[in-house]
Order: structure tokens, then C-alpha cells, then sequence
């Protein structure tokens, strides 16, 4: 452990806004890139669920 | 070839029936130019220590203000489906229209600017390297300029596209026109310089061509 | 006998291989990062030991170089996949480009949000104008020039192509940019002394960053799939397996 304790850890020795704000940023970006995947798989499906339903309601009609 | 050479009067004439098309960007380059006294300082030290890059800035603008209409004209009168089926060689023709841009842009402002060095009180000694730095870098300018505007062609909303794409491109003749001149204003040789940018001017005209007609196949064919 | 290799190739590069593929890595590429990425972090923020110069802001290194390494190769790799579907006219190379371009251009972001930051501790400044982060942001605008064609054209299959064509162009530039924005930096230097390139790095302290490094590339490789596969999918739609998924996703509820 290169610190005495988690008070220490968290402040850095000074440089806490710059380390965080970097590690911060950079995780919030990344977990967006795992998020967005995911979310715009979920709405594409449920566009193609919709298009089925109006498709199978055209061949039924016609 | 003489397909090519057709064209490129073509264009140049169709440029003087339209004399606004081609005055307007010179006259921005000189309204840009002006804009820096007035907006920085007028001290005649310091903008002489500016001028070099200023003036290669307000060319690099100007010069993209006319990139948009290189091939839009023709797409809209039917004149670019034309060349795109037409026998004739597509990187020699997209060669003679980015020529014709050019002496209609590039050239005059080589022409304009020691108007620009005199409003900015540059050192007249590094004149030449100035309008030698311009005489080869501006044809890069048109060429990468051609590259965007023929991939951004049909495209309804490319305004910033142009620049965008344009810019980072001409960040390495930039560098090195600009550094000439710097160079010539202290004293120093500026013969490698010269080179470099010829250099970049070779790479350009004997690739790019190739990328344009590729972009504007893909761009009119969809 | 070559008709037969290439009909095979053709068959292993295609869209739905690359999809049921691409579907049986992922979750192992995710769980490599995962654990990789937390390891490193963990390891380079608690247990390396602070640089005698700099501090314990240093340790902004173990995301900053694995984002510009992964930035830069990004751009060649989006250049590659263009320049294999405008040859060969794979489509999944297309695909796979336009997803390198989006998560490329976020690594040049955290790439250059995290060296300013890292300068300001350092040389007392957000933002200096050294060789490495000049060269980062001239990056971040050819990307974002890519993404601008992506979003211009409507046509996928032509925004494709557009801008396999302009990374190619882009990618013949990067050495000729990097090459002179080192030049010009090197007439610039000034009493800015950039200490970027660390000489010797200690086990203790490049350990973490090789651990971070496969995390970001084993999340790299994850994300760029994710995206690609979704790309599959809306670009397949009208195919008989894409429907086949839907009707078995909905069957699930979704």
C-alpha cells in the first residue's frame, strides 16, 4: 500500500482533484460505452417487435 | 489529356462570366488580414512577429470559403454525372478542375499578399519566401479542399464538414509554410523548407486525384 | 480450388458470422476488462509507489497512455477494416470501422482530458502545447470529421464508404502530422520541459500500467464488437435471421 491510510488515499497529497477528475471522467466515459450497447439494442428490438406486429397485421388485411 | 485541358479552360471561363465567385474569397482574405490590428494590437513590432501566420491563416480561410461551389455547380447542371461515365481518365479531370480552382484562389492570393505583408508590417526581406510558401502550399490546400468537397458533394447538410475535414489535413504545411517564412524573417536558410513543402506538393498532386474520384463515385452513385 | 478459399473466407467474414461469433466472445472480453481494469486502477491509484518528482499525480499514467495508444491505433485500424471493405467489399469491415470510429474518437477524449489534467500539476498549466498533446487533439479533429460523415450521409452504405475513403486519406497524413508537429514543437520548447516519456519505470510501476493496457484493449475489443453487432442487426433487418432474432428476443420479453 503506498498510503497510510484511506484518508490519505483519497486525498492524494494534494493532487485529488486532478487524479480523480481524470480517473472519474475516464470511467464515466467507459461505462457509457458499456451502457450504450445495451440500450440501443433494447429500443432496435422493440422497433422490430412493433414492425413485425404492423407487418403481420398487412398481410392479414390484404 | 486534352479532355482534361478542355475542362480546365472550361472552368476558367465559366469563372469569368462570374467574376463575384472568385473576388469574394480574395476580398475575405483581405478583410481577415485587416481584422487582426483591430482586433489584437497595432504595434507594428508585434504584428510583424504575427504576420506570418496570419496571412497563411486568412489564405487557409478564404481558400475554404470557395471549396463548397468546386463541385457543386456541376452536380446541380448534370455536369458531374457526365465527367463521372465520360472515357476520359477521373483523376485527370478532378486534376483540371482542382487546377482551375486553384488559379482562380491559391494563385491570386499568392498575387495579394504583399498587400497582406504591407497591412501587417512584415518584413519585406521575407517576401519571396512568402509567395514562395503560398505559390506551393496552396495547391495542397485546393487538393485536400477537393477531397472533402467531393465526399460532402451531395450532402444537404455538410456546411462545417469542409473545414473540418479540410483543416487537420494541412496542419503539416502549415507548419513548415509558416516556419519558412519565420525562418526567412531572422536570416535563415530557407531552401529545405522550400523542398518539404514542394515535396508535400508532389504527394498531393499524385494521390489525391485517385481519392477524389473515388469519393465523388461514391457520393453521386450512392 | 481458390473459389472454394475465398467462397470460405467470404462465408467466415460475413455479417451473421461475425454476430453469433462476435455474440460468444463478448461476454468474455467484458469480464476480462472488468477485472483487468479494476485490478490496474486499484493497483496504480493504491499500490505503486508515488514518483519521486511528480508525486502521486503520476498515477493519471495508467489511464492516459493506454487511452492514447488505444487512440492512435484505433485511427490505422479504422483505416485497415475501410480499406479491406472498399477492396474487397466486406461489409462487415464497414461495420466494424464505423464502431472503431466512435470508440476510438472516446479514447482520444479521455486520452486528452487526462494528460491536460495531469498537466496542471505538473507544468502548472491545463493546456501546453507539446508535441504528444497537439498530435492528440489534431487526432480527435480527424475523427471527428470521420463521425461527421457517418451522421451527414443517409445512406449507411454510402457513409461506408465516404468515410473509409477520408480515414484512408487521414491515416497517409498521421506520420506526416506527427512528423511535423514534433519539428515545430522542438522550435517551440521554450522552458517547458515535457516530461511525458519517462526514461525508466520501475516493475512496481509499469507492472499496473501493462495490466491496464489489456484492460483497455480487452475492453476496446468488447465495446467495438457490441456496437458492430448492433450495426448487424438495424443493417440486416430485412434478412430472415435478424427477424428469426427478433421473434425469439420478444418471445422472451423484452
Amino acid at each position: 500500500m503506498a498510503f497510510d491510510s484511506f484518508a490519505e488515499f483519497l486525498a492524494m497529497g494534494t493532487h485529488a482533484p486532478y487524479v480523480w477528475s481524470a480517473y472519474g471522467l475516464s470511467f464515466a466515459i467507459i461505462l457509457w460505452n458499456v451502457l450504450q450497447p445495451w440500450l440501443v439494442r433494447r429500443r432496435w428490438l422493440k422497433e422490430q417487435v412493433a414492425q413485425l406486429k404492423r407487418d403481420a397485421r398487412e398481410v392479414r388485411k390484404s | 489529356m486534352s479532355a482534361a485541358i478542355s475542362l480546365l479552360w472550361r472552368d476558367l471561363r465559366l469563372a469569368m462570366r462570374q467574376p463575384g465567385d472568385w473576388l469574394t474569397p480574395l476580398g475575405f482574405f483581405l478583410l481577415v488580414v485587416m481584422l487582426f490590428p483591430l482586433a489584437v494590437t497595432a504595434d507594428p513590432h508585434k504584428l510583424a512577429l504575427m504576420a506570418p501566420g496570419v496571412i497563411w491563416v486568412a489564405a487557409l480561410l478564404s481558400m475554404l470559403l470557395s471549396l463548397d461551389g468546386l463541385f457543386r455547380q456541376d452536380l446541380e447542371d448534370g455536369s458531374l454525372e457526365q465527367l463521372l461515365v465520360a472515357p476520359a481518365s477521373l483523376p485527370l479531370m478532378v486534376l483540371a478542375k482542382v487546377a482551375a480552382h486553384w488559379l482562380q484562389t491559391g494563385f491570386c492570393l499568392v498575387l495579394l499578399s504583399p498587400v497582406a505583408a504591407v497591412m501587417l508590417s512584415m518584413d519585406m526581406a521575407a517576401l519571396p519566401t512568402l509567395m514562395g510558401s503560398l505559390l506551393l502550399g496552396t495547391p495542397v490546400l485546393s487538393l485536400i479542399g477537393a477531397v472533402a468537397a467531393g465526399l460532402t458533394v451531395a450532402l444537404r447538410r455538410a456546411g462545417a464538414l469542409v473545414p473540418l475535414i479540410t483543416l487537420p489535413l494541412m496542419v503539416p504545411v502549415i507548419v513548415f509554410a509558416t516556419g519558412s517564412v519565420q525562418a526567412a524573417v531572422i536570416g535563415l536558410p530557407v531552401a529545405g523548407y522550400m523542398a518539404l513543402l514542394a515535396a508535400f506538393l508532389v504527394l498531393a498532386v499524385t494521390l489525391i486525384p485517385f481519392a477524389v474520384a473515388a469519393a465523388l463515385r461514391i457520393a453521386v452513385g450512392g | 480450388m481458390w473459389k472454394a478459399i475465398w467462397d470460405y473466407v467470404q462465408r467466415t467474414v460475413s455479417p451473421r458470422h461475425f454476430y453469433d461469433i462476435g455474440g460468444q466472445w463478448l461476454p468474455w472480453l467484458w469480464a476480462v476488462a472488468g477485472v483487468l481494469l479494476t485490478v490496474g486502477a486499484v493497483w496504480g491509484l493504491a499500490y505503486a509507489p508515488p514518483d519521486y518528482q511528480q508525486g502521486n499525480s503520476y498515477r493519471i499514467i495508467f489511464i492516459h497512455v493506454p487511452a492514447a495508444s488505444i487512440a492512435m491505433g484505433g485511427y490505422v485500424l479504422m483505416a485497415t477494416c475501410g480499406l479491406i471493405s472498399l477492396v474487397w467489399k466486406v461489409k462487415t469491415a464497414e461495420m466494424v470501422a464505423r464502431s472503431v470510429a466512435a470508440i476510438g474518437a472516446w479514447f482520444c477524449l479521455i486520452a486528452l482530458f487526462t494528460g491536460a489534467v495531469w498537466g496542471k500539476p505538473t507544468w502548472g498549466t491545463y493546456w501546453v502545447w507539446d508535441a504528444r498533446l497537439t498530435s492528440m487533439l489534431i487526432l480527435l479533429f480527424l475523427y471527428l470529421g470521420v463521425l461527421g460523415l457517418y451522421s451527414a450521409y443517409e445512406s449507411a452504405a454510402s457513409a461506408g464508404k465516404a468515410a473509409a475513403i477520408l480515414a484512408l486519406v487521414g491515416v497517409v497524413n498521421l506520420p506526416i502530422i506527427k512528423y511535423s508537429v514534433e519539428w515545430w514543437n522542438t522550435l517551440h520548447q521554450g522552458s517547458t520541459f515535457v516530461a511525458t516519456a519517462r526514461p525508466t519505470m520501475p516493475p512496481e510501476m509499469y507492472l499496473p500500467l501493462i495490466v491496464m493496457f489489456f484492460g483497455c484493449y480487452a475492453f476496446f475489443g468488447a465495446a467495438v464488437i457490441a456496437r458492430t453487432r448492433n450495426e448487424i442487426v438495424q443493417r440486416e433487418r430485412r434478412t430472415q435471421w435478424v427477424k428469426d432474432i427478433v421473434r425469439k428476443e420478444s418471445a422472451h420479453g423484452i
